[in-house]
Formats: structure tokens, C-alpha cells, sequence
């Protein structure tokens, strides 16, 4: 597994170039244009100037190299400077975003808070919700539980969030005044009273997207569990007198969460990516909207920076999922 | 052969809740496909004085803000909410299955296969169904008509753009699967690679399959609404489920019956296909047959 | 006794100094939220309206309109005109003075050096600046004295109220910026994110495209204003959900442009925490029709002056579709009291607004018919009008937008009774809006029969807006499809009228040639105007002194604003 593991480090960095390239060609090739958005009482010569001010005259090839050069040397040195304490250099250009004109790392670092308070925080209260229920539906199934398990997981992931997001609003913040309906990014957490008030505040878009993820991952799990239950080798265990506990959280579980594995982990990168439209009801602003604000703003350094990063995370994780599985099922081999 | 396919239909049989599904899914594609020519007015008929109109005789679900007929609108919106949902799911779970299963089971695959679909999770989408449509929807439009040549472009772009957790899945089962006794056992007595495959492999991978195709279908009625706020579906008077929800979202308060309609439907329809995806796994199973 | 006085005069600077704090700040926190968030605080790097808005509560120009679109001097002693002596008699200089005793809020003095820079700024060759239309035909700034700029203009300028006027231009602080002229200037990111102003506030804190907060300027010229102590300004989200915060919920204060339909937002308003308020501008939702072939088969000469419009080249078929459209129903579903039917393409100022077109207000679906019929088009199958195997059928584009949608849906219908089929299509804003040369589906592309979407000017002087619709201002492949005749609409007697008012000085003249243009344009019906929109925001019950206003940023009174009970 060792070397396997390796390997795949060492394969993801050309992966990851070539991921780069693609999608910065992707992005040149879709229309976008970075003066879209201002008033049409703009005219057309100064914005062809605007676009020249972002470098955009420059051929794709010169313009690829210089986010290359930007990303991977001059952010890291900037980082390393910091860490040392250094002032930095001044003239080392970082990637700048065309819509603010400030350090595109600058702007992921300041959203990341947010992100990870709500759409990490909802993404593990969402597995940890949907295991259990997972394993007891499928131990129990076409119980009363069971039942109602999968009418609630279909009614999550059915509905899209627009609506849920919209309808928590209207009952809980219009009608019964209870949370409010924005999310406030500068609010700081000191004491208990104002933990309270980021509770609160975090309630209802935690629990769109917690439920939206539960849904999903319940369902995986139980079916995994279904199909492992019914395997020779849990009647052999019952023959042989082994405890019912026993079989079913050591050997059916372990068998049953490579599936479940593969969606954890094609969904943590996706925590990153943050959640555009949940964070857009709830003006949480966090990466998703970052991301989408750059997409519709013609923004491309931003894009290609994120969308990078979280190919980054995506080759990661996925090879992390790869390692579980050999951790979880030993007679997996790759080699 | 015949007697195993029997066996398969008398199991699901029992299954009430994959039966009830089963009747619901059939029920809501006979509606959609006669419904229209029963209920004849045209969903795109404005009549100005039903606005917001509630249910009554000649509105049996209410008109909306332009006083266009609900019903008329849901029939019409779900002939092509269901046909793209349906499509783009096929397409995208053949994709899945196939690239799950050649990357688990051949090993020499697995790299290429799997580094491919670490590319398609992170193209981001937006960009990428932009470029898309610029490049093939006049090129479709001409060859198909505007209707047609959208409803491939949409269900392609849809299957081929969400085929990629269902490859996970099916791959790291497969991985999994092939190692296990039984399949190892049937390897060395010298069955084909095929046979292996089709007798061994895929049974095994049928439930999360299911799962997939459910998700799938309410994904893709989501997505293709989405698509055409990008200007990149149907025309925007053409009613789809997805559409309706969406209109209907800012008039919550005043009109929630509005919302109930087209919510209920997708909601019944992804609802159905799991209780069917449940059935037929366990129709399946030749264990649970007995 | 000189010692006696200072002292006095000392007392009484500290007694007003104490009264002015008891005032200054005194109503607490306000709470804005626009649910488009600025990405930038400097509005020459960004033009966009977000931007503009947020950064007049810092930034001030040295003249500004009021919400009637008179101008009212602001860092300006007065208006420079030809009476006052503040223009020359030739139109080609115009003489700021500056009011006694500014001070940026760091405490150093507002001077004419400031202004000077402002200009050098905006112009600077490298510097991408949103706003250098502004300073067009500027030829020097000079300052006179500390308090007193001279700007001269290499020809005559009737209007010379570009340069410094308005929330587009305001003055930036020569110190703060002097190091982040033309491509060092997005290097500049703490100077473009927290701007040394003049105005009522001062940036605390600055976060792109979320939310940005601001503390009262300490050194405010008013020692009463503002009645505010600290502004958040909240971005993100979408205009349903501002209005919630504002009418339902009364999380905020303020929200600004509200574009709902009128029963939703009448809806909200039912709570009674807020106020809905409206007021007209230029604005203008129009349907441009394209007077050139966009068949697919041209390719590069798709929609360009070689080739006329198969059938749109026909002025009866482009009246008859003008007469088919019922403008008050139009307004009524999609802008209710945010709305009026207009038949012309220049609605405001009042002097500048023609009554020739009003007929356009009925709708005429039988004498469109005539007109048709009389015209040689012939209905055939499907109730379709066509004429020598010409069809009249049309691809209607616009950008999504919930009521853009409804329109199309309803002028569809109509057009459909006119024996004119349509085939509706919806783009997203950013590509429709975008000037991305490779796309086919922007506005200026125009690879349609006809599109809808709205266009104003800054300010209330209409002269470069009615320029735009001059022979070469027509989008081509020479002009990489930049430009803004987007009908493609082309008459020499047009273009005379543009150079006519280019020279025109009196006020009186100039209306009158504005008038005579709007007609031209409208009774070609190379544009069909539809609705003249005005702005809608709210604010909460509890928030006194708002004067929402069209021609400037809607915040720009917000020193006045105030607490009520």
C-alpha cells in the first residue's frame, strides 16, 4: 500500500498541471467578460481599456504561464515570508482578482471561517446523523423506522435547497422570529451570549444542508448494509454463535462502508467548494459564493483559482478514499 | 432463463412499496403523455383576467401570475421534466456503471479511468455547460429543430456531466467484489471475463446503482431548470417542473399552492424510483429469493 | 485682550466641538443591505453601481444632482456657469472653488492638488479607468490656489459638468493614492479597500463582495452629521430576500433596487415594518429591433449594415409590432407603481421629454392588423403573415430575469394575434451583457430579430447617450462588435442633429434637438420603447431622512439620515 500510495502522489502532480491547463482553457474558451456587469452607460473604448488594464490582450499561452508562475511560485514564497516574518517583496505579484483588484488567497482565507462553520460543521453533522440511521434501517428493514427514514432522505434530496432555504425563512424568520434571515460574517464569537447568536444564526442553513447530506448518505449506507446482511459469511458468523453485535458493527459494517467511504469523500472537497445556493439564500458569502460572484463577474483568476484548489482537494481525497478501501477490505490490492 | 425473470417479477411482487411505485411512475408517464390531449387548453395561453387565480372549474389547480392553467402547465412540464430526468439518468448511469466496472475489474484501467473522472469533478460546471452550448446548440438546432436539438443537448450535457459519484461507487464495490470468494472461485474454474462480469459483478452492484438513479432523477429535474435561468435550456415560456418550482418560490406566501404542485411531483416521482430501486434489489438478490 | 480672545475663541470652538458629539453618532447603527455586493471601495477601478453606491458614503464629487436632477455644489463653493462667471464665455474652461475649511478624515486638508490628482488619476493611459469618459476632451487641470482648479477643454464644451460631478467622480486623496498610478494601480489593495474620504463615513472594515463597515468621519465637515455611529453594508443575496430583511423581518434598514413583481412586494409590505419607495430616472426597458439580416448562413457579415433585415426592414411590420404591445398591462404585471408606459427612448429630465409619440400608449391590435394587411402581408398556414415566401417570424432574445421572462411571454401572445410567430430565448446577463468577441449571444452580437433590456445616462444631460445611435456607432466585425447602435439604425439627418448639439450651448436649443433625435429614433422604430422604470428600495419606519435619488447614488444624503420614532 505503501508504495502504492507513492505512486499516486507522485502521478498527481502532472495530473493536477494538466487539470490546471485544462481548465484554463475551458475557462478562455467559455464567454465571460470581466466588464459585464457595469452599467451599459460605460462606453465600449474604456472598457476595451479595462480589459487591457487585466491583461487580457496578452495570448493564452502568456497569460496560463503567468497564473502558473503566480501560483505556484509567488503564493508560496508569500506564505513562507509570512511564516518567517518577513515584510515580503512588494513587487512579487501575487494572483490578483479582476473584480477587486486584491490577492485572490487573500479573499479564500477571509471566507474560509464561514465555510467551514457551516458547510463543514453540516457536512459532519450529516454523516454522523446518516450512519446510524443508515445501519438501523437496514438492520430493521421495513420497520416503522425504516420506513420513515426513507420517505425523510427522499424528501431531503428531492427537494432542492432554493425551496427549503426559502421556506425556513418564511416560517422561522418571518413568522415566528426565531433565527435570523442573514447571515452576519462579521459577528465574533467571545463569550456565551454571542456563541448563542452565531448558534442561531447558523441554525437554519446547517440544517438545509445537513439534511440535504444526510439524505444522501443514509441511503448509500443502507443499502450497503442490506447487501452485506444477506452475505453467506454473516450466516456462517450466526452459525458459529458469534454475538449479533458483533457481526453487525465489526464485520457487516466494515464491509459495508466502501461505498459510503467514496461518497464522505467525494463530498469533502465539495465542503470547499462551499454550497452556492444555500449560501446565497442565507447570505452566508462563503467560498460558493465567491466562486459563483467570479463565474458571473467574469473574474477568471478567481475561478481558476479556486476551481483549482478544489482539484487539488478532489485527487486528494479520492486517493484517500483508495487507501481506506485497502484499510477496510485488506484483500484489496492495487499492485 | 424465463423462469428466472419469473422469479424476479414474483418477488417484487411482494414488494408493496416497489409496487405502489412502480403503479405512481406509470401513472405519472400516462399522464404526461395523454394528459395533454385530454386537458386541452395550451399551457402557454394567457389569460389575464385568471390571474392568480385559485382552484375553480376552469382551473382545476389555479392559473399563475400571468394567468396561464396550472394543470395544463404540470402535464406539460412533466412530458419534459421526465424525459430529460430519464434520459440524462440513463445516460449517465450506463457512463457510470460501465467506467465503474471497467476501472474496478481491469486493472491497467483503473489509472486512466479514475484520473479522468478526478478531471470531470473538478471542471467547474458553469463554464463548462456555457462552452458546451456555444459550440453545439446551433449546430443541434439546425440538424434536430429548436425543440429537439435542445432536449439532446440538455440530456447529454445532464448525463454526461453527472456521471462521475456512480463510477466512484460502482469501482470501489467492484474493487471489493472481485476479491471475494465466490468470484475468485468462478475465475479459476475458467469462466470468461464476461460471465464473470454479468453473473457476478453487476448483481452486486445493482442497490447503489438504484440509489444513484434515484438522486439522479430529482438532480437532473433540478439541473435542468437551473440550465435554463443560464439561458441555456428550453426557451423560457416552455413550463418544466423544476421551472415551475423555482417561479413559484418568491409567491410562498401569498400562493403556497402554487409551490405544492410541482414540489409534489418531483418529490413523488424520485420517491417512487426508490421504492422501486428497493424492490428490484431485492428481486435481485438471489439470496433473498431463496 | 488678544490672550482673552483666544481664549474665547478657543472655549467656543470647544463648547460646539462638545455639542457636535452629542449629536454626531447619536442614533446608533444603521444597517444597509444591497444584495449585490461591492467588490471594490475605489468606483474608478470597478463602475459598477454597487461599487459607486458604497463608496459615496466616503468619497465625494465637488458637485452632485439632487433627486429632482438639479446640481447642487458640494465640496464646490458653487456651480460654475456662464452667468456666474465660472465658465468662459468660448465653453472651453470651467473654475472650481472649493469650500473653506475641508478636511479628509485623517485630519489633513482637502486642497485643489487633491483634484488635480484625481484627474491625473482617472486618465492615466495604463490605468484601466472605469470613469475616464468622464475627463474626455480635458485637456489640463490646473490649480490655481490651494482652493481654486481650473479645467480647460481642447474644445468648446456646452456641458462641461463631466470631470468631478457626480457619484461616478468623485475626489480621491492625492497622498493616499500617489504611488498607485496606472498599472500599480490594483496593487494599491489597502487604498482601494478603505479610501481616505470626505464624506460622512470612514471604512472600519472592508470585506470584497460581503460586507464592508464604516465608522462616522470624525472630522465631518458638519460636526452635527452624521446622526449615525456605524454603517454595516451587507451584500449578497438576491432582491427578495433584501426586501424580506427591510419589510418582514426588520433586520435591516435599508434595501436597495427592488426589483420584485409589484404583487410580492406589496405583499411583504403588509407586515407595515417598512417603507417601499420609488422614483423615476432615465431608465428605459426597450425592445430593439434589428434592422440588419442575423441569418446564420452570413457568417462574419451576420447582422451588419451589408445586408437588410428580410422582413424588420419593413416599417409597417415594425410598427405593427409597437402598436400589438399593451404597455400598461406590461407595467402592471411587472413594475406596478416602479413603472410608467413610455413611447419614448428619453423620458427625463422634463425638458427633454417629447409628447409627439404618446399614441403608442393604447395598444392596437386591429389597426396593426390593417397596417399588415395593407403592407402585402398575407396570412397562410397557422395564421403566420408572410409575403414572397418571407415569413414573419421572429427570434426575441433577452437576459433571465423573472419579469423580462413574463414579458416575452406576453408579448408573444400578442404578436401571435398580429400573425407574427416568435421563438423566445433567454441568455444569462453576464454573457449577454459581456463584450467576450467569441461569444455569439451578446447584445451587441445581436444574432436575433429582436431583443429587450434596459439602458440610461449619468447624470441629466443626454447628449453622448443620444449619440448613440450614429451610423458608426454600429457594433461590426471592424469594431471587434463594440459599440452602442445596437438596432444598427443608420440616417445622415440623424448624424447632422448629433453635430448640432455637440455646439449647441442654450439649454433651450438643446432640448430641442434632443426631442427632435428621440422622435427620429422611436417613429423609425428601430427602438420600441416599453416601460420608464424608476428605482425601488425600502427602508424600515424607523429610519428617517431618505430622498431616494435617481440621478446620483442613492445614498447621497446619507449624513441627513436619521433615527424617527
Amino acid at each position: 500500500m505503501g508504495t502504492y500510495t507513492l505512486r499516486r502522489l507522485l502521478f498527481a502532480v502532472p495530473t493536477l498541471l494538466f487539470i490546471s491547463l485544462v481548465i484554463f482553457l475551458l475557462l478562455d474558451l467559455a464567454p465571460s467578460d470581466p466588464t459585464a456587469n457595469l452599467p451599459l452607460t460605460i462606453p465600449p473604448e474604456v472598457r476595451q481599456k479595462i480589459r487591457e488594464s487585466l491583461g487580457l490582450g496578452q495570448p493564452i499561452h502568456v497569460r496560463y504561464l503567468l497564473w502558473c508562475k503566480q501560483f505556484f511560485i509567488n503564493e508560496p514564497l508569500n506564505v513562507l515570508d509570512a511564516l518567517l516574518g518577513y515584510a515580503g517583496d512588494s513587487d512579487r505579484l501575487r494572483v490578483l482578482s479582476w473584480q477587486t483588484r486584491s490577492p485572490v488567497v487573500d479573499l479564500i482565507v477571509e471566507r474560509l471561517p464561514q465555510t467551514l462553520w457551516v458547510v463543514g460543521l453540516s457536512y459532519v453533522i450529516g454523516v454522523l446523523i446518516a450512519i446510524p440511521i443508515g445501519i438501523f434501517s437496514a438492520y430493521r428493514q421495513y420497520s416503522w423506522f425504516d420506513q420513515i427514514g426513507t420517505f425523510v432522505s427522499t424528501v431531503g434530496f428531492s427537494v432542492p435547497t432554493f425551496f427549503t432555504g426559502v421556506l425556513l425563512i418564511v416560517v422561522f424568520s418571518v413568522g415566528l422570529g426565531w433565527f435570523p434571515s442573514i447571515y452576519d460574517t462579521t459577528h465574533r464569537v467571545t463569550d456565551w451570549s454571542s456563541f448563542l447568536v452565531q448558534a442561531r444564526q447558523m441554525a437554519m442553513p446547517v440544517f438545509v444542508l445537513a439534511l440535504y447530506n444526510a439524505a444522501q448518505i443514509a441511503r448509500f449506507m443502507r443499502a450497503s448494509m442490506l447487501e452485506n446482511l444477506s452475505q453467506d459469511y454473516v450466516r456462517t458468523a450466526r452459525g458459529k454463535g458469534f454475538r449479533e453485535r458483533r457481526i453487525l458493527f465489526v464485520h457487516v459494517l466494515r464491509n459495508s462502508m466502501i461505498p459510503v467511504v467514496t461518497i464522505i469523500a467525494l463530498g469533502v472537497p465539495q465542503v470547499f467548494g462551499g454550497a452556492i445556493i444555500t449560501e446565497q439564500i442565507f447570505k452566508v458569502n462563503g467560498l460558493g459564493q465567491l466562486l459563483i460572484v467570479a463565474i458571473q463577474g467574469g473574474d477568471l483568476p478567481t475561478v481558476q483559482t479556486l476551481t483549482f484548489i478544489f482539484a487539488g482537494l478532489i485527487v486528494a481525497f479520492n486517493l484517500v478514499a483508495d487507501v481506506l478501501y485497502g484499510v477496510l477490505d485488506p484483500t484489496i490490492r492495487y499492485d | 432463463m424465463t423462469s428466472a425473470r419469473r422469479g424476479v417479477w414474483a418477488q417484487f411482487r411482494t414488494h408493496r412499496g416497489a409496487v405502489i411505485g412502480a403503479g405512481i411512475l406509470i401513472i405519472a408517464a400516462l399522464a404526461v403523455v395523454f394528459g395533454p390531449h385530454l386537458w386541452s387548453i395550451d399551457p402557454h395561453l394567457i389569460d389575464i383576467r385568471a390571474r392568480n387565480q385559485g382552484i375553480s372549474f376552469a382551473h382545476p389547480l389555479g392559473a399563475d401570475r400571468l394567468g396561464r392553467d396550472t394543470l395544463a402547465r404540470m402535464l406539460a412540464g412533466g412530458r419534459v421534466s421526465l424525459a430529460v430526468a430519464g434520459a440524462a439518468m440513463g445516460l449517465a448511469l450506463s457512463l457510470g456503471a460501465v467506467i465503474g466496472v471497467a476501472s474496478g475489474y481491469f486493472r491497467r484501467l483503473d489509472g486512466p479511468l479514475m484520473r479522468l473522472t478526478d478531471l470531470f469533478l473538478a471542471l467547474p460546471l458553469l463554464p463548462l455547460l456555457l462552452v458546451i452550448i456555444a459550440l453545439f446548440r446551433d449546430a443541434l438546432r439546425a440538424a434536430f429543430g429548436p425543440e429537439t436539438g435542445i432536449f439532446i443537448l440538455i440530456a447529454s450535457v445532464i448525463g454526461a456531466t453527472s456521471w462521475m459519484k456512480t463510477a466512484r461507487i460502482v469501482r470501489g464495490e467492484v474493487l471489493a467484489l472481485k476479491e471475494r470468494e465466490f468470484v475468485l472461485a468462478s475465475g479459476a474454474m475458467g469462466a470468461p471475463t464476461k460471465r464473470i462480469i454479468f453473473r457476478h459483478i453487476l448483481p452486486g452492484v445493482v442497490s447503489p446503482i438504484m440509489i444513484s438513479a434515484a438522486l439522479g432523477v430529482g438532480d437532473a429535474i433540478i439541473t435542468e431548470s437551473a440550465l435554463s435561468f443560464l439561458g441555456l435550456g428550453f426557451p423560457p415560456d416552455f413550463p418544466t417542473w423544476g421551472r415551475l418550482l423555482y417561479d413559484s418560490t418568491d409567491y410562498l406566501q401569498q400562493y403556497p399552492g402554487r409551490v405544492l404542485w410541482p414540489g409534489l411531483a418531483i418529490s413523488l416521482t424520485v420517491l417512487s424510483i426508490n421504492y422501486v430501486g428497493d424492490g428490484l434489489r431485492d428481486a435481485l438478490d438471489p439470496r433473498a429469493r431463496g | 485682550m488678544k490672550t482673552a480672545l483666544t481664549l474665547i475663541a478657543t472655549l467656543c470652538i470647544f463648547l460646539t466641538a462638545q455639542a457636535a458629539y452629542a449629536a454626531r453618532g447619536a442614533d446608533g447603527h444603521l444597517r444597509i443591505i444591497y444584495w449585490q455586493a461591492p467588490s471594490t471601495m475605489n468606483p474608478y477601478l470597478s463602475g459598477g453601481t454597487k461599487e459607486i453606491e458604497a463608496a459615496s458614503l466616503v468619497l465625494e464629487p465637488l458637485a452632485r444632482y439632487d433627486q429632482n436632477g438639479n446640481m447642487k455644489p458640494w465640496l464646490a463653493e458653487r456651480v460654475p456657469t456662464l452667468e456666474n462667471g465660472g465658465v468662459s464665455k468660448d465653453l472651453r474652461t470651467i473654475t472650481w472653488k472649493l469650500r473653506g475649511g475641508l478636511k479628509w478624515a485623517d485630519g489633513t486638508p482637502l486642497t485643489s492638488k487633491d483634484v488635480v490628482f484625481t484627474w491625473k488619476y482617472c486618465t492615466h493611459p495604463q490605468g484601466g479607468c472605469s470613469q475616464s469618459e468622464k475627463y474626455n476632451d480635458v485637456k489640463s487641470v490646473e490649480a490655481l490656489d490651494a482652493r481654486t482648479v481650473r479645467v480647460t477643454f481642447g474644445i468648446a464644451k456646452p456641458f462641461p459638468y463631466g470631470p468631478f460631478v457626480g457619484a461616478q467622480a468623485p475626489i480621491i486623496q492625492a497622498a493616499q493614492f500617489a504611488d498607485c498610478l496606472g498599472a500599480r494601480a490594483p496593487r494599491c489593495t489597502d487604498a482601494n479597500f478603505k479610501p481616505v474620504g470626505t464624506g460622512p463615513f470612514a471604512v472600519a472594515e472592508f470585506r470584497p463582495n460581503d460586507v464592508i463597515s464604516f465608522v462616522a468621519n470624525r472630522n465631518y465637515r458638519d460636526p452635527a452629521k452624521p446622526a449615525f455611529a456605524r454603517v454595516t453594508f451587507k451584500g449578497g443575496g438576491d432582491a427578495a430576500a433584501a426586501a424580506r430583511s427591510v419589510l418582514e423581518t426588520g433586520e435591516f434598514d435599508y434595501a436597495w433596487n427592488l426589483q420584485l413583481a409589484p404583487d410580492v412586494l406589496a405583499n411583504m409590505k403588509k407586515a407595515g415594518k417598512g417603507v417601499v419607495i420609488s422614483s423615476f430616472g432615465t431608465l428605459v426597458e426597450r425592445i430593439v429591433v434589428n434592422l440588419t439580416n442575423p441569418a446564420p448562413g452570413l457568417g462574419k457579415e451576420r447582422s451588419t449594415a451589408k445586408h437588410p433585415h428580410p422582413f424588420l426592414s419593413d416599417p409597417s411590420v415594425r410598427k405593427a409590432l409597437s402598436m400589438a404591445i399593451d404597455r400598461k398591462l406590461l407595467v402592471e404585471i411587472g413594475y406596478g407603481p416602479a413603472g410608467r408606459p413610455t413611447c419614448n427612448v428619453l423620458p427625463a429630465p422634463a425638458i427633454y421629454k417629447s409628447t409627439a409619440n404618446d399614441a403608442c400608449l393604447k395598444q392596437d391590435i386591429p389597426g396593426a392588423n390593417k397596417l399588415l394587411d395593407a403592407a402585402g402581408w398575407k396570412r397562410g398556414p397557422g395564421g403566420v403573415r408572410a409575403r414572397n415566401g418571407v415569413k414573419l417570424s421572429i427570434l426575441y432574445q433577452t437576459s433571465t430575469n423573472a419579469v423580462r421572462q413574463d414579458f416575452q411571454a406576453l408579448i408573444k401572445q400578442w404578436w401571435s394575434k398580429i400573425g407574427v410567430e416568435t421563438e423566445l430565448r433567454n441568455i444569462s446577463a453576464s454573457v449577454f451583457f459581456g463584450g467576450d468577441p467569441a461569444s455569439g449571444d451578446t447584445f451587441q452580437k445581436f444574432q436575433a430579430d429582436v431583443q429587450m433590456y434596459a439602458n440610461n445616462f449619468d447624470g441629466t444631460d443626454p447628449e453622448s447617450y443620444m449619440a448613440n445611435w450614429a451610423c458608426k456607432e454600429a457594433p461590426r466585425p471592424e469594431t471587434q462588435w463594440q459599440g452602442n447602435n445596437v438596432p444598427r439604425f443608420c440616417d445622415p439627418a440623424y448624424d447632422a442633429l448629433i453635430a448640432k448639439m455637440a455646439r449647441a450651448g442654450a439649454l433651450k436649443e438643446r432640448a430641442r434637438l434632443a426631442k427632435a433625435m428621440n422622435d427620429m429614433v422611436v417613429q423609425a422604430y428601430a427602438i420600441i420603447p416599453l416601460v420608464d422604470r424608476g428605482r425601488v428600495s425600502a427602508h424600515a419606519k424607523t429610519l428617517g431622512g431618505v430622498v431616494l435619488n435617481t440621478w446620483d447614488s442613492e445614498l447621497w444624503n446619507i449624513a441627513d439620515w436619521r433615527r424617527v420614532k
